[in-house]
């Protein structure tokens, strides 16, 4: 079934702060058009992890691979590679000064060096497929918070990328806009675009995930289907946190 | 009589424009330089910078003004008065400009930088499309402040003997005998240069400002 090699591998992964280990030995394969959800406790290092996959922030030891290839090898230009992972942050970092059109074009003319139009062209068909072509001229400051977190994936879309980060995408966002940004990315998964998601949202993990991975104090506790996980979890830590986890985010979803 | 007055020192106002237009785009190059070189230059750079600002902020400029003009005009090179001034303004104007724009930068954040360099921008790109233009537009009003300093300065340059506007009234109150109306028309001229700048300045903030309100 899956394709060799992973599209994106990481191999026994260290991350430390000083004294402080925020991840030992943290290995993972991610497979073209797999959508993989990584829920853990806040501090745990999943927004470390996904800093470290598209080497926004270098880790301690360990290899990461990108289609085969080595992306932590002293050799690699980063930012080549940083241009195929896209990455989705939590409080979605748009350029200020730039309308949502501008905010997904930049990376296309400077970055990919495209002409002025076809940017244009391609830009507009990513506000498109987010819902949001009717916006293309508003600045950040005059689109609510969704409609940004919409912006911020058609902005990282926008560059082709092989794989999505994606961190808390919602974590931010009133609840009456979380659905808007999850639809997206459910829409996303459909049409097999590689997903790495660190979220809280349960209902999206268990409808969406291919995957999911636990994640606690800087180790993979547990992961498989969702059906493994939620059904029949095999860890007491796992189990406790779905617990406490749905306890917590379970009444505003039906609400 | 007052009509010549005027003129006499309106001459003056030529240089004093000047001085300035060659003190106040040195300073913002190497303000700009500076800042960089503190916000990205790495711990041992950023000190050099921060001393820089320090030592320079910490004199009055009117004596540092008379040091950079004697390296100026004769140790290292042999600067005119008026370059010589000029450049000293320009340098002196730098420190300030730099914190400013430094201000302005880290007022812009880091997250800024870490956005850009997720969709693969180098740190150069980073900097010149994404920080730089919200950075500047921060640094307007301030910077519209210290370009009325340095207009007012430029007229220090008026002990180096440099035929400006303060200079010009100061020569006139001698021999008329009328302080009042030489430094009056003094005060007067420099008050409307002040104010056509910062008029302006406010134009241009007012034209670049980012809409904040949703629509
Ligand atoms: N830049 C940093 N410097 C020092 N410590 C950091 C830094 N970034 C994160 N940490 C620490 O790493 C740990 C994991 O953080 P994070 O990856 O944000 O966890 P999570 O996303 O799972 O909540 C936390 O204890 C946090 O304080
Ligand atoms: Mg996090």
């Amino acid at each position: 079934m899956r394709e060799f090699p992973p599209i994106l591998q990481a191999k026994n992964l260290t991350k430390t702060y000083g004294e402080n280990v925020i991840f030992k030995n943290i290995s993972l394969d991610v497979y073209k058009g797999e959508t993989i959800v990584i829920i853990g406790p806040s501090g745990t290092g999943k927004s470390t992890l996904l800093r470290c996959l598209n080497l926004l922030t270098p880790v301690d030891s360990g290899q990461i691979f990108l289609e085969g290839e080595e992306i932590t090898a002293p050799s690699v230009n980063q930012d080549q590679v940083r241009q195929k992972i896209g990455m989705v942050f939590q409080n979605f970092l748009l350029f200020n000064h730039l309308t949502a059109l501008g905010n997904v074009m930049v990376g296309l003319t400077k970055v990919k060096k495209m002409p002025h139009n076809q940017a244009k062209e391609k830009a507009l068909q990513e506000l498109e497929r987010v819902g949001l072509a009717d916006r293309a001229h508003h600045y950040p400051a005059q689109l609510s918070g969704g409609q940004q977190q919409r912006v911020a994936i058609a902005r990282a879309l926008a560059m082709d990328p092989l794989v999505m980060l994606f961190d808390e995408p919602t974590s931010a966002l009133d609840p009456e806009l979380i659905g808007e940004v999850l639809g997206v990315m459910e829409q996303l998964a459909h049409e097999h675009m590689t997903m790495l998601v660190v979220t809280h949202e349960m209902g999206f993990a268990r409808e969406v995930a291919d995957r999911i991975i636990f994640m606690e104090k800087g180790r993979i506790v547990e992961e498989g289907t969702p059906e493994d996980l939620f059904e029949r979890p095999q860890q007491a830590r796992t189990r406790e946190f779905l617990g406490r986890i749905s306890e917590l985010y379970g009444k505003r979803e039906k609400g | 009589m007052v009509i010549q007055f005027f003129t006499y020192i309106l001459q003056g106002t030529s240089v004093t424009l000047a001085v300035t237009l060659v003190a106040l785009p040195l300073g913002l190059i190497l303000g700009l330089a500076f800042a960089l070189l503190y916000n990205y230059g790495g711990l041992w750079v950023s000190r050099l910078a921060a001393v820089y600002s320090l030592a320079m902020r910490g004199v009055p400029p009117v004596a540092l003004l008379f040091v950079l003009y004697f390296l100026l005009s004769g140790r290292l090179v042999n600067l005119s008065p008026f370059w010589a001034g000029s450049i000293s303004l320009g340098i002196i104007s730098s420190a300030y400009q730099m914190e400013i724009l430094r201000g302005a930068l880290q007022a812009v954040g880091e997250s800024q930088m870490i956005a850009a360099r997720a969709i693969g921008m180098s740190r150069f790109q980073a900097i010149r499309y994404i920080i730089l233009p919200q950075a500047i537009r921060l640094a307007i009003p301030p910077w519209s402040n210290e370009a009325s300093i340095v207009l007012k300065d430029s007229s220090l340059v008026y002990a180096l003997g440099v035929p400006e506007i303060l200079r010009r009234a100061q020569q006139l109150s001698a021999t008329t005998q009328q302080p009042f109306l030489a430094f009056g028309a003094a005060a007067l001229i420099y008050f409307i240069l002040v104010f056509l700048a910062n008029r302006g300045l406010d134009l241009l903030a007012e034209k670049t400002k980012l809409p904040n309100a949703a629509a």
